[in-house]
Order: structure tokens, then C-alpha cells, then sequence
């Protein structure tokens, strides 16, 4: 079984942005880019079926700048095969390249790949959108398993267990299929440095975004981008008595 | 201009978010009819119908449409598109799930999560964990849109008197089949939907401890929620999380108990009235969005409170 992970060089989780003054997006100079936690755990996931021997090849490909290479290698580290870079010059966060360009992007490379599995992140943590992975789905005609928790592939069959508002429900997808991941389907492991070192000898193939056919004109103008509200603190109490008597008699909510 | 509104349902009521849903179609105007798509839904098709502001309920009733399969329902959206200027759903998972398998086949860029309407194509959502708010403006010709349901007021239960059509789904794609569900069953309030919300984190400690937090919440009617940490800890089950990726809530009162206060679960309760926040470390991040800040031992402080109260 081939699988192809589809990965997002995004700001890492614990950065704090900030927007750019002109309102017209987040500033991203000099900040710590990282693959998109989601991503990660679906990259996890493929390395756990190839380690159970059912899965042969992990293919990674991401859709950025350059220098988003550094995110395949992270993969490549974690054990995947090799990857493939879709190279933009567009933003890939807001104003760029959407999720339904991506979605046809990555249809081009299943088309020409044939893996028998996507496995990708529920959504990226920058423009928080959450519909890459069911948009290729639809694309492709095939099954979607989205914010799973649990996958199960035995005998052809695949089971995925996902986090839905009331619990979780599971259901079983025709092969081939999109999977997309939520947090409690695995812990990513850490590279180790040997790893990291092989990786970089691994096959990294680059490819311009205008190879593939696809129309990259944004559909949704970023009018202008805004710092939200700020939420200012209030007070610290001395007391659980203290706490009562504001809560009743200043906040009224109780 | 004509809106239609997937409608999340069990079969036998409409859930909240959907209201919130049609408050939002509300503000960009035009008439508003929603889809039920289930099986033996008519009581829902019906309660649709009473609610103000609605002008027409189209009924899919199959036994193949019992679970909201987004690969079943995707193509009827699909298919009922060329009457509409706009397709709105909750931005719940379940319409997270299933709208943007109709965008991609209507070949049309959705916009998840709106928190406003500037007009009838340029919305505000939330980027970066809520951190920046994005004003976006569509070219589709078609506007595919998610709804947090916390910013819009909910429709009018009653009300409306629209029509209901039935509407015969096409056979099913047979990709996707349903296997079991494992819902939580709870006599609490729904959490995205309650008025006071009393969560606790990773300084809980365990399962059994989570007992302190189910008291205080019962003496309040409060549901309950979680950070990230609490659940992956496995103290709570997964839909009790609140955060940028899990459950946006914003009750009238809003109470953190052991929680830190990182971005991400900020991002999914910053939009409640009043916070309060329980930590024993007087520099968690918590307490600059919190209006009362307790620096207290949870497990003295919680129960004292409960007995309180
Ligand atoms: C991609 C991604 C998505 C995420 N999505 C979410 C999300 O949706 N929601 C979410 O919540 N998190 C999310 N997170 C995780 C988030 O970054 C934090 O790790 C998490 O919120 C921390 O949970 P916590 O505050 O319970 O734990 P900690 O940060 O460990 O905080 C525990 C707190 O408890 C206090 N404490 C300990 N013992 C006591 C005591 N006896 N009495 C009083 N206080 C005590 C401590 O002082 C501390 O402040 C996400 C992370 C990533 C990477």
C-alpha cells in the first residue's frame, strides 16, 4: 500500500503572530516555521502502517515557498520515503493559495502517484479552514474519513473511529480513501539525529505549481486583516467568598 | 437571493447550532429554506418549518441518509445548488465535514467559520487560533459558508409557517458506511449552548477528580468542558474540548479550573461574558483574559465554592 501525505509548512504552535499594520496579513519574518501539528500526526500515522507491514511507500508533498523543504526533510526524518515539493512564490496562509487549489493540486499528484491512501491534517492551525482533505475527497470521488481518532486497515477494509460533536463515530470506507487527522489519533515521535542525516540524502523532487494545470487565482479577496478585540483581564480575589459576592452582586451570572 | 441552510439534526429534533446558522442567512437577507436530510425526519422537517424567518423546509427522507454521510449528502447540496446565492451550515463537525465535499464539487471556495456579515459576499472569520480576524470578500458565484453559531442569535423556534417539499435523494455512492456510534450521554446542558460552562484541565489530575468539577457544575446547571491536555490524559472524553480545535464556546460565565490558558483553548472561550479562572500559579496565562482570578489550590478552593454556592 502506498500512502501519500500531504503536509503544510505553517507558524509553529507556539508563536505568538502578529498582525502587520496595514492589515494585510500576518507577519511572517523571522518567525519559527514548522510542518502543521496535524500534518505531523498524520505523517505518524503512515510511518506506524509501514512499521506494522502494511504500508510500502510513504510519499510527502507539500504545496510552498522553497523553503518549505525543511518541512519535508522533518518528515523524511520521521520516516517517510520521499517527497515532493509543489513550488509556489504565493502566500500559502491567506490571500494565496486556497484550499480548493490545493485540493486540485494534490489530485493532479494522486492521479500521477496512485497511492491507495491520503492520510492529512484536519486542518492547519494558520487560516484554521478545515476543508483540504474533504475537498480532494470530493475531487477524487473517493470516501472520506475526516478527525479521526482511531484507524483500523485490515484485510482491505478501513475502519476509522472519528471525534464528532456527541463522541465518536466509526465507519468503514471503500478503499481508496482521504483520511484527516484529530489530535488524539497518535503522539508524534522525534526524529533522531541519525535519521535527520539520512533524510537528507532521500529523494526531494521539486516542481513548479504552473506544471500541474491548476488555476491559482484566489477566489476570496483578503480585504483586510485585523488584530481581534483585546480581552483586558480583570481582578485577582482573595477568596472563595470574595470570588462568591462578584460573581452575585458585580458580574450577575449567578 | 435565496439561502439554504443544511440543517444538523438527530431525526427527531434540530440541534442549536442550526438556528444560530439561520440567524447568520438572517443578516445577508433573501429567503431562507433549509434542507433536512435523514431518515423518518419529518418531525424535524416540521419543527424547520415553524422556525421565524424560514419560507420553505425540502424534506430528503431515506433510510440511506439515517447518519449524516457527507458522501450522501454532499451531491443533494449538489444538486439544489442552482437556486441558491448561498449554501450556509453550522461549523460543527458535522458541517465541517460535509460542506466542503459540496464546495469542491460546485468548484467553489467555502468560507469556514464566519463570525460577521459585512454584506451579502465579504464575511469576518477567525485565523490563527483567533488571533487575527480575516474580512474576506467571495468572487463565487455560489457562497459556500461555515457558521459559528456563538456570534449569530439564534432564530425564533416559532413562529414560521413554511412549506415542506419532499425532495427524493439520489441512490447513495455506497463509499462510506456507518459502523456504531459512541455518543456521551449527559443530563447537563449542551455545551456550545450553555450558559455557564465549568471546564478543568490538565491540574485536575485524573479521572476520579474530575468528580470536583461534575459537583460544581451540577450546583450551577453548568455543562462541562475541557482543555486538550485533560483529554488526551483521558479524565474526559474527546467532545468535552474547548479550543481552537475542538468546541468554541461562550456562555455567560465561563469558569477555568487548573487550566493554563494557552492559545488554543483561549481561542475556542475568549467570546464568554465573564471568565473566571482557578490556578495555583499566579503568572498562568490565564489570568490576563480572566474578569476574577482566583490563585488558589483547586482542591481546596472548588469544593468550598460548591459548598457555597
Ligand atoms: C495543533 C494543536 C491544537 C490544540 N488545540 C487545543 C484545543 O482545542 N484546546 C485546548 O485546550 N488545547 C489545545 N491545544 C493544546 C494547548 O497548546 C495546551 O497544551 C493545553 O491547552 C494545555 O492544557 P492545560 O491548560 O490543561 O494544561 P497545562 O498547560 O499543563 O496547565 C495546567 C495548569 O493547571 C495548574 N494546576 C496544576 N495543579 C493545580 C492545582 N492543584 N490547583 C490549581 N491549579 C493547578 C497549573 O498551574 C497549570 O497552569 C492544542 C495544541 C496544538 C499543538
Amino acid at each position: 500500500m502506498k500512502i501519500l501525505v500531504p503536509i503544510k509548512r505553517v507558524v509553529d504552535f507556539n508563536v505568538k503572530i502578529h498582525v502587520k499594520s496595514d492589515g494585510s496579513g500576518i507577519d511572517l519574518a523571522n518567525v519559527k516555521m514548522s510542518i502543521n501539528p496535524f500534518d505531523e500526526i498524520a505523517v505518524e500515522e503512515a510511518i506506524r502502517l509501514k512499521e506494522s507491514g502494511k504500508a510500502s511507500e510513504i510519499i510527502i508533498v507539500t504545496i510552498g515557498p522553497e523553503k518549505a523543504q525543511e518541512q519535508i526533510r522533518s518528515a523524511m526524518a520521521m520516516g517517510a520515503d520521499r517527497g515532493i515539493l509543489v513550488k509556489t512564490d504565493a502566500p500559502i496562509d491567506l490571500g494565496g493559495v486556497e484550499p480548493l487549489a490545493v485540493a486540485k493540486t494534490l489530485k493532479a499528484l494522486v492521479e500521477k502517484e496512485k497511492p491507495d491512501l491520503v492520510i492529512m491534517g484536519k486542518q492547519s492551525i494558520d487560516d484554521d479552514s478545515s476543508q483540504t482533505g474533504q475537498m480532494l475527497a470530493a475531487l477524487l470521488g473517493w470516501a472520506q474519513g475526516t478527525f479521526a481518532s482511531k484507524l483500523e486497515i485490515n484485510d482491505g477494509k478501513i475502519h476509522v473511529t472519528r471525534e464528532i460533536d456527541g463522541g465518536l463515530e466509526t465507519l468503514e470506507l471503500a478503499s481508496p480513501a482521504i483520511i484527516t487527522t484529530d489530535l488524539r489519533l497518535n503522539e508524534p515521535r522525534y526524529a533522531k539525529l541519525p535519521d535527520i542525516m539520512k533524510a537528507k540524502k532521500k529523494q526531494l523532487d521539486v516542481i513548479e505549481s504552473s506544471e500541474l494545470g491548476v488555476d491559482y487565482t484566489p477566489r476570496l479577496e483578503i480585504i483586510t486583516v485585523n488584530e481581534p478585540p483585546v480581552r483586558k483581564g480583570g481582578i485577582k480575589v482573595d477568596n472563595v467568598d470574595a470570588l462568591i459576592d462578584k460573581l452575585k452582586n458585580e458580574a450577575k451570572v449567578i | 437571493m435565496s439561502i439554504l441552510i443544511l440543517a444538523e439534526h438527530d431525526n427527531k429534533t434540530i440541534k442549536s447550532a442550526t438556528l444560530n446558522t439561520i440567524g447568520a442567512a438572517s443578516q445577508i437577507g433573501g429567503d431562507i429554506h433549509v434542507l433536512v436530510a435523514g431518515a423518518n425526519c419529518d418531525a424535524v422537517a416540521q419543527e424547520a418549518a415553524q422556525i421565524a424567518g424560514v419560507t420553505k423546509v425540502i424534506k430528503a427522507d431515506a433510510a440511506s441518509l439515517e447518519h449524516p454521510i457527507a458522501e450522501n449528502i454532499a451531491p443533494i447540496l449538489v444538486d439544489l445548488a442552482s437556486n441558491y446565492s448561498h449554501i450556509l451550515a453550522p461549523a460543527t463537525t458535522f458541517g465541517k465535514n460535509i460542506l466542503p465535499r459540496a464546495a469542491a464539487l460546485l468548484d467553489t471556495q467555502q468560507i469556514s467559520d464566519i463570525i460577521a456579515v459585512e454584506s451579502a459576499d465579504t464575511f469576518k472569520r477567525p485565523v490563527y487560533a483567533g488571533n487575527a480576524i480575516a474580512t474576506v470578500k467571495s468572487s463565487d458565484a455560489i457562497k459556500l459558508i461555515t457558521v459559528r453559531g456563538t456570534t449569530f442569535d439564534a432564530a425564533a423556534t416559532s413562529g414560521g409557517s413554511a412549506s415542506v417539499e419532499d425532495y427524493s435523494a439520489p441512490e447513495t455512492t455506497g463509499l462510506t458506511t456507518f459502523v456504531k456510534a459512541e455518543l456521551s450521554v449527559s443530563e447537563r446542558p449542551e455545551l456550545t449552548a450553555a450558559k455557564i460552562v465549568v471546564s478543568g484541565g490538565r491540574g485536575v489530575g485524573s479521572e476520579e477528580n474530575f468528580a470536583i468539577i461534575e459537583k460544581l457544575a451540577d450546583k450551577l446547571g453548568a455543562a462541562i468542558g475541557a482543555s486538550r491536555a485533560a483529554v488526551d490524559a483521558g479524565y474526559v472524553p474527546n467532545d468535552y474540548q474547548v479550543g481552537q480545535t475542538g468546541k468554541i464556546v461562550a456562555p455567560d460565565l465561563y469558569i477555568a479550573i487548573g487550566i493554563s490558558g494557552a492559545i488554543q483553548h483561549l481561542a475556542g472561550m475568549k467570546g464568554s461574558k465573564t471568565i473566571v479562572a482557578i490556578n495555583k500559579d499566579e503568572d498562568a496565562p490565564i489570568f490576563a483574559i480572566a474578569d476574577y482570578g482566583l490563585v488558589a489550590d483547586l482542591f481546596d478552593a472548588v469544593p468550598e465554592l460548591t459548598d457555597k454556592l
